[in-house]
């Protein structure tokens, strides 16, 4: 195996799947001669042609909608949306329209479409180039919700949601793409979604994340372990459908549960993973279900300070776990 | 191409219908046959707004004054073969004439099982109808637009030389999403037909409150390709007017058609047009009836007599009282059906 970056196995992802498929396509903004501002599509113009690899106009209500027809049509479009910031003026192709299609037509029409968002802040990205879009989909039936930490789960998760017959939200945490490496096979492989993966086995804590936090969960997991916490960290991977059997077994075992992530608390999926552990594992929990999450403000700020402020860190999630294991 | 530029247009012209030919591609029988469809799409729709008071279907957006445009188009795709549809919330005689039988449109306005669309799941006629070549997601206006190109895309690249057409009303030509699929489909050149009723309000608001322009046929020119209004109360020159358009739109790309047509109801059984139509104006737009309109030409070219006319308005009548019968009688779906298809498989 060798050693990938998180855009290096999206990249390849999306290139497979092409060469596999040619009713798959890309469309976007910059994803042509540009390669992608994250160039996710680097030279794939060039590979497939400008015909398999559009560059559009800068208007995503456009690309979602045309994307959609396509996918009427048999198609399997990849539309990205260059930064998760900008899907909103696409929001109601992708919530209004797409989610509702297949339900909307009692299953005759299909939707084989992943939107691909690199998203996330820790970037220094600001109000408009770091926002966490998640729990607008993870709220709408019909559209199911990826959201990978590692580049083997980039890949295989990515493969899978182009064969899927659903719309596909892809997110891909910005921070990750260069930061974070790890091991990709080189031969075929895919995931399944909608599998959460234990990334820690540990038997005192369960920590519930996806995305960059994932990460900080790990890093913080090493510290309380050295202070004699065993904490299991389960790396969501998929937010819809939710892997509930994974996330109540692991809590069944642990008899706590910290849910991180790097969106806003409040109506976030950890809200929704709390009641789902509260209704369904109450009598196993020995601990208040813990939430370490974004403040409630519009994104996190551009300035390092604020920045800083806003984001889930090893640090913060380490001293919210210590007080959990008081219990 | 069709009739003409959007300047000087001969709208609602007096293009006497008595003395031209029949127009390239029909035959008498083809003109017998849609009047047929536009009289059962009438009584159908009649039948529909009558059910509404009394409380057996719980909404309808009437087509009647729209059914020239509708048809006329339908007719132009229809003879060409080769096409796909994306219409809008107020194109209930196109579905209609599409091919529904009439009980399957009374089960889809009661919301039964069997509505061919969504199974009771949307607005009546709202959905899919995918064997007669028809999506539409929802009623958000202008969302089919984009969705359209798109469509059009994707048959390009599967080598398909599909021409899609996309109906709208000329409230739906002030979203943003319409300038964004006109540009695209014109930056690919892609084999669109964008065709507007325009019935000049949208529910309520007035064209003049909508744009400054006369004609939505003129902004055509800001995207690079040809717009025409036509008169949309006349069968034979929408029908014209599209067959044309096809033919442009495989050879060079999309097509603006602006029908101008009449909104005889109000925008929905909900609605009430007495609060802001001035007084006459619905009265004096019946006089040119499309239905009656059609009826008249066909008569005056031999082409039907007056007791043919009756007998296809009895059968029509006949044919809507049985399905009003068979639809009323009939089973709302299962309860069970809630949580199908949110995902396919």
């Amino acid at each position: 195996m060798v050693v990938k970056s998180v855009i290096e196995a999206v990249r390849e992802a999306i290139r497979e799947e092409m060469e596999r498929d040619p009713k798959v396509f890309v469309m976007g903004e910059d994803v042509g001669v540009r390669g992608g501002v994250f160039l996710a599509t680097q030279g794939m113009s060039e590979e497939f042609g400008a015909d398999r690899v559009i560059d559009t106009p800068l208007a995503e209500a456009s690309i979602m909608g045309i994307a959609l027809g396509a996918a009427f049509r048999g198609m399997r479009p990849i539309p990205e949306v260059q930064f998760s910031d900008f899907v909103w003026p696409s929001i109601n192709q992708l919530i209004g329209e797409a989610a509702r299609a297949c339900y909307g037509t009692n299953g005759a029409v299909q939707v084989p479409m992943v939107i691909r968002i690199p998203y996330g802040g820790g970037i220094r990205g600001g109000l408009f180039h770091s926002q966490n879009v998640e729990t607008h989909f993870f709220h709408t039936p019909g559209l199911k919700v990826v959201a990978p930490a590692t580049p083997y789960d980039a890949k295989g998760l990515l493969k899978s949601a182009i064969r899927d017959n659903n719309p596909v939200v892809f997110l891909e945490h910005k921070k990750t793409y260069r930061l974070v490496r790890g091991e990709v096979p080189d031969q075929e492989y895919t995931l399944p979604i909608g599998k959460a993966d234990i990334k820690r086995p540990g038997s005192n804590i369960t920590v519930v994340s996806y995305g960059l936090t994932l990460h900080y969960c790990l890093e913080a997991a090493e510290e309380l372990a050295s202070q004699g916490v065993d904490v299991e960290v389960v790396d969501l991977r998929t937010l819809t459908p939710l892997d509930t059997e994974t996330i109540l077994e692991s809590v069944k075992k642990t008899g706590k549960l910290a849910i991180v992530h790097e969106d806003n608390v409040t109506g976030g999926v950890g809200a929704e993973i709390a009641a789902l552990v509260a209704g369904q594992a109450f009598e196993y929990l020995d601990g208040p279900i813990s939430r370490i999450c974004g403040p409630d403000v519009p994104t996190m700020p551009f300035a390092q300070t604020l920045e800083d402020a806003y984001m889930p860190t090893a640090d913060k999630i380490a001293d919210g776990l210590r007080k959990l294991a008081a219990y | 191409m069709p009739r003409k530029r959007t300047t000087g247009t001969e709208v609602n012209g007096k293009d006497a219908p008595s003395n031209r030919p029949l127009p390239e591609g029909l035959k008498a029988a083809d003109l017998v046959d849609y009047y047929t469809r536009m009289v059962q799409a009438r009584t159908l729709d009649e039948r529909i707004w009558a059910l509404n008071r009394q409380g057996k279907v719980p909404i309808s957006a009437s087509s009647q004054g729209h059914e020239a445009a509708e048809l006329g188009s339908l007719l132009a795709a229809e003879k060409d073969g080769n096409y796909f549809m994306f219409p809008y919330y107020r194109d209930l005689a196109l579905k209609v004439a599409a091919g529904l039988t009439p009980v399957q449109v009374m089960m889809s306005f009661m919301g039964k099982a069997g509505d061919p669309y969504s199974n009771g799941r949307q607005f009546p006629l709202q959905g899919a109808d995918l064997p007669h070549n028809i999506i539409q997601i929802s009623n958000v206006v202008a969302a089919g637009l984009t969705q359209a190109v798109g469509y059009a895309m994707g048959c390009r690249m599967l080598g398909a030389d599909t021409v899609v057409l996309v109906y709208f009303g000329d409230g739906a030509t002030s979203q943003g999403e319409t300038h964004e699929a006109m540009n695209f489909a014109a930056i690919h050149k892609l084999p669109v037909i964008f065709i507007c009723e325009n019935n000049r309000y949208a529910i309520s608001t007035p064209q003049s409150s909508q744009m400054v322009v006369e004609e939505v046929a003129s902004r055509a020119a800001g995207y690079g390709f040809p717009g025409f209004t036509v008169d949309g109360m006349d069968l034979i020159q929408c029908y014209e007017a599209t067959r044309e358009a096809i033919v442009h739109a495989r050879a060079q790309g999309p097509v603006l058609l602006e029908m101008m047509v009449e909104r005889f109801m109000s925008h929905t059984t909900d609605d009430d047009d007495r609060r802001y139509r001035p007084e006459g104006e619905v009265e004096r737009a019946r006089e040119r009836d499309p239905v009656t309109t059609l009826c008249q030409t066909l008569i005056e070219e031999g082409i039907l007599t007056q007791d043919q006319a009756d007998e296809i308005a009895a059968e029509a009548l006949r044919a809507t009282d049985e399905a009003t019968d068979i639809a009323d009688a009939s089973t709302p779906p299962d309860e069970s059906n809630l949580l199908d298809s949110v995902y396919g498989p």
